[in-house]
């Protein structure tokens, strides 16, 4: 079942830079993808797309099992710092309405579930970097979302954490039975994590592979994980021979 | 510790500054109506207690009912603003003209479509005009400031203007607005001072006026108090508002932070 398709999107910003052309991709349900390409290639102007945050000049984005709950989780944590932990969680049920009592225990189930249970009554700048993106990602599952975009989200941290964070995502697709698009540069957390890769060339942005991965990674030097990052480097280099 | 010098240190130049005004006063026999002795200055001070009081409270009155005058229009016409590009990109020009027009130049022209006979609200206008542009100007950066981020997740959310304006473009304002506010405070006292002067002899009845009167009558000593009367106003005023600034912004944001752990 598609939960999204982008057919022939294109994309040209108001200073002129065309950020997409003829882009085409779909995410089936339950798929864990990653859009790796190198910086400035669009990734983020086509995540946006699938969100519905930017309209495409040409193409066109279409959800065919009907516009699926999403989540949102961007490169910054975008927390509010006047606001605790569970209140940032919370903000998408306040903004959809809806009893208070539930939307709390829901905001803290998910704090919850990344770990964050105890830090509720915290503010953002009381937390440490992973912390705080862990904040972002609970405020996206909060909504309870079928479909999970992220852009780039652990590209601000450090290995350990990024690696810890990682591995929470993944548990928690497993999990939710959630649909996840990823956006990143790093070949190695595209070939960890992922069950599929798209590879993106820049200006303008378009996929040049669509590699799947084979089952068996189960951890970041298991050899058909390394055996994985040999293929989606072979494309990404392919790729910006060609651009 | 670091406490005690804060507020040791400033008193103690305080008491230098008087002890040397004091001696030098004495030592050089200046006269009285040229400059009075700080403890002649107390002397006033004591004497005319109850009418400076009065004064005070009539200044402190149209300070207080300018700057929530100001306050009010200043943050309903930024949030206008922040709806409508239009709207500002219309407006704001004729803000900074007023902003930039010398209020003791409006004045007169206030007094007499206000009348007389309604001196206080004149007052009240123009003490108004004085403190408005700084609440405005805070609040309309503050507005416009709001993370482009946390505004596209509102949307994503399928938020109301109304809901993206009260969750996340006023609190993100609320710094700037408090820093503008700060300065508006100052500037209402300003403002009711310059108006009394315009005013003048019979109507007014505040502070400024009794200055003005005390000068006429060479009673300097008077005037000193006066004088200290409104500089302590306007601390006071200051005070006020950066504990209400700290209160609001303690948890959360850089400025009123001071425990680095």
């Amino acid at each position: 079942m598609t939960l999204l398709s982008v057919s022939q999107a294109g994309k040209r910003f108001a200073n002129g830079t065309q950020a997409l052309d003829g882009l085409s991709f779909a995410v089936r349900q339950s798929e864990f993808v990653s859009l790796l390409g190198p910086s400035g290639c669009g990734k983020s102007t086509a995540l946006r797309l699938a969100a519905g945050l930017l309209q495409a000049d040409a193409g066109a984005v279409s959800y065919p099992e009907g516009k699926p709950e999403i989540g949102f989780v961007f490169q910054e944590p975008t927390l509010m710092p006047w606001a605790d932990a569970l209140t940032n969680a919370r903000l998408p049920l306040d903004l959809k309405g809806g009893p208070r009592s539930e939307a709390n225990d829901r905001a803290a189930t998910a704090l919850a579930r990344v770990g964050l249970k105890g830090f509720e009554k915290a503010y953002p700048r009381e937390l440490s970097g992973g912390m705080k993106m862990r904040v972002s990602i609970a405020r996206a599952l909060a909504a309870q979302p079928k479909l999970l975009l992220l852009d780039e989200p652990f590209a601000a941290l450090d290995e350990i954490t990024r690696n810890a964070l990682g591995d929470d995502l993944l548990k928690l697709w497993r999990e939710d039975g959630l649909t996840v698009l990823f956006v990143t540069h790093s070949v190695s957390e595209s070939s960890y994590l992922s069950e599929r890769v798209l590879v993106m060339t820049p200006r303008p942005g378009r996929i040049v592979g669509d590699i799947a991965l084979p089952l068996g990674r189960d951890s970041r030097l298991s050899p058909s994980t390394i055996q994985a990052q040999r293929v989606i480097s072979d494309a990404l280099n392919g790729a910006i021979t060609v651009a | 510790m670091k406490h005690l010098a804060n507020i040791a240190l400033p008193v103690a130049v305080a008491a230098l500054v008087l002890g040397l005004w004091e001696g030098a006063v004495a030592h050089w026999q200046v006269p009285p109506y040229v400059l009075p002795a700080p403890s002649a200055i107390a002397w006033a001070f004591a004497e005319n207690f109850s009418s400076l009081m009065q004064a005070l409270e009539s200044t402190l009155t149209v300070t207080l009912e300018a700057f929530a005058a100001s306050s009010v229009l200043g943050v309903a016409t930024a949030i206008a603003f922040s709806q409508s590009r239009l709207l500002e990109r219309t407006l704001y020009p004729y803000a900074v003209i007023l902003q930039v027009t010398p209020v003791v130049a409006i004045a007169p022209l206030i007094l007499i479509w206000v009348g007389f006979e309604r001196i206080n609200l004149a007052l009240v206008i123009i003490a108004s005009i004085v403190a408005f542009f700084p609440i405005l100007a805070g609040a309309t950066l503050g507005l416009k400031s709001a993370d482009f981020n946390l505004i596209d997740l509102t949307r994503l959310y399928g938020a109301s203007r109304f809901q993206t304006l009260w969750r996340i473009r006023m609190p993100t304002a609320l710094p700037y607005l408090l820093s503008g506010m700060k300065t508006a405070g100052g500037l209402a006292l300003i403002g009711a001072v310059v108006a009394e002067f315009v005013a003048g002899s019979g109507t007014s009845t505040g502070l400024a006026w009794r200055i003005v009167e005390s000068g006429n009558r060479l009673e300097i000593a008077t005037l000193f108090a006066a004088l200290g009367l409104l500089a302590f106003t306007g601390i006071l005023i200051f005070a006020a508002l950066s504990l209400l600034e700290w209160a609001l912004l303690r948890r959360w944001h850089e400025s009123a932070i001071t425990d680095r752990s």
